[in-house]
């Protein structure tokens, strides 16, 4: 597979959880409009990477920062970074879904709204791009003001990725966005990462590597706060280098 | 050794339902009997005259207009002060600071004033407000001590309620880029909002019953208050007055009636509005 360019490069990061070392000098790069896998067993670490990238970790008491992440070629850490900014363009889907307790509408503006936007034809357009996108407009078109905790699971997860595109990111990142849904939905919301990827550059942590193998492009695999190996994810899955990464795919253990 | 009594767990079962239930009727009978008695002696002294008409007399004759006014602009008041403060509170100590010795003492000061009796807020709002910053015997004087008073519980309820709120709407509001304040007022306080109003609803009904502390400090004047620098008196100090200085039993009964009824209205329509509001959230 041909590399695009790197939105994210990723330079010598160490997270400290007080005295305890979550990341250990991690460097990887991350290309636009590609999906990125990050696997490994619970507590590895992988999820703090994920954080690492939009400073969700600065909300962790105690957690402290090293090194750089280089976001279109700026370091994210640095003290004149427009942390809101930030987190509108590198944007975050979690592992429960978890739609506000609002209606559908009021979900997908929510984020437009707290940038400052109140134009309501902009707002109504936005609605139903975001929907479109993530293929709910069909579903949900004649319950937009019903309240969003009502929907199924998977609508919601879905309604969460339409709420995140909705301020155009440009890059999302999930955190196991699947873990609470059925097979059926796990595979359409996986259909639906495959489409997101051509406008957006997605980077997933996941527990379940036969789906790091279908979804992603590459693949990095984390190990007590280490990244082992990381490359394209045929190689990681069919011919990995380390004995570790070896081990942990075989399902040797993890 | 084992002080289990050698019943078989059935009759052990019935007994102690016998006896939880009695302990349970015990409260409510208590409250049926101050019901029945209020409005067995109050309910006759209603009239839309007594509602509308000031006390004559000292209270001997006419209504109870003025001292209706005067409880309601003393509990608005206090809730207009008390409100901002206790939230404002709350949300400090939950969204803008962590878990130290200082929201510790903060929350231990508060919990000390809840205890304080209501009698020793009357003579600090005599001492400061009454006296020391010249408001004299005034609604503003009853209102604002009311306020100090009810604060513990706002700040409690509101920080119970806000606590609740589940830690993913943050984490989702700063996602997207909010500010802190922006996801204060967007998505916390409004999930927190029936929690908060419950604890608003307990001091409206605090500072509408207290006659201690409104003596010292709003007076006892029976004219219709004019400004909040107005003396005035509530119903429950007049109900006090009356039936204390034995001026007239029936009009104290009927203004206690009055005051028992509306507390009861306040709580059922509070709780039926806030009913409502959750239904829509779900």
């Amino acid at each position: 597979m041909s590399g695009t360019k790197n939105v994210i490069e990723v330079r010598d990061l160490n997270v400290y959880y007080g005295k305890f070392q979550a990341l250990r000098s991690i460097n990887l790069d991350i290309q636009a409009n590609r999906i990125t896998a990050l696997i490994g067993p619970s507590g590895c670490g992988k999820s703090t990477f994920l954080r690492a990238l939009n400073r969700m970790n600065d909300l962790i008491e105690g957690c402290r920062t090293e090194g750089q992440v280089l976001f279109e070629g700026k370091n994210i850490y640095d003290p004149e970074t427009d942390l809101l900014e930030l987190r509108r363009r590198v944007g975050m889907v979690f592992q429960r879904p978890n739609p506000f307790p609002l209606s559908v509408a009021e979900n997908i503006t929510y984020g437009l709204r707290v940038h400052g936007i109140t134009d309501r034809e902009y707002l109504e357009e936005k609605l139903y791009r975001s929907l479109q996108a993530v293929n709910l407009w069909d579903e949900l078109k004649d319950r937009l003001y019903e309240n969003a905790l009502k929907l199924t699971g998977e609508q919601q997860q879905r309604l969460c990725i339409a709420r995140l595109l909705a301020v155009e990111p440009e890059v999302v990142l999930m955190d196991e966005p699947c873990s609470a849904l059925d097979p059926v939905a796990t595979a359409r919301i996986e259909d639906l990462m495959y489409e997101l990827k051509k406008d957006y550059t997605i980077v997933i942590v996941t527990h379940n590597m036969q789906q790091a193998a279908r979804v992603s492009d590459y693949t990095g695999y984390f190990l007590l706060g280490d990244l082992v190996e990381f490359g394209e994810t045929h190689q990681i899955f069919t011919s990995p280098r380390d004995k570790r990464t070896e081990d942990y795919i075989t399902g040797r253990f993890g | 050794m084992s002080l289990r009594l050698k019943l078989k767990p059935k009759t052990e079962q019935k007994i102690i339902q016998v006896i939880l239930y009695s302990f349970t009727s015990i409260a409510v009978l208590v409250l049926v009997f101050i019901l029945v008695v209020i409005l067995k002696n109050g309910l006759p002294q209603l009239s839309l005259e007594f509602l509308t008409r000031n006390p004559v007399d000292m209270g001997r004759e006419g209504g109870i207009l003025s001292t209706i006014v005067a409880t309601i602009f003393l509990t608005l008041i206090a809730l207009l002060v008390a409100t901002p403060l206790g939230v404002g509170t709350a949300i400090f100590l939950t969204e803008y600071t962590t878990e130290s010795w200082i929201t510790r003492v903060i929350r231990f000061g508060a919990e000390c004033l809840a205890g304080i009796p209501s009698i020793i807020f009357g003579l600090f709002g005599f001492i400061l407000f009454v006296n020391k910053l010249k408001f004299g015997w005034s609604m503003l004087s009853g209102g604002l001590t009311l306020a100090f008073m009810v604060l513990p519980t706002i700040i409690r309820t509101s920080e119970e309620a806000i606590k609740a709120v589940p830690e993913a709407y943050r984490l989702v509001s700063f996602s997207l880029g909010s500010t802190r304040w922006q996801m204060v007022t967007r998505v916390v306080l409004p999930s927190a909002l029936p929690g908060i109003v419950t604890g608003i609803i307990l001091s409206v009904g605090r500072s509408i019953g207290e006659t201690a502390a409104v003596i010292f400090t709003a007076g006892s004047a029976l004219r219709l208050p004019t400004s909040v620098f107005s003396s005035a008196r509530t119903m429950s100090v007049h109900f006090y007055i009356m039936a204390k200085e034995g001026i007239s039993m029936p009009k104290a009964y009927g203004t206690a009636a009055v005051l028992v009824i509306s507390i009861l209205l306040i709580n059922v329509t509070t709780y039926y509005l806030m009913e409502k509001y959750i239904r829509r959230k779900k």
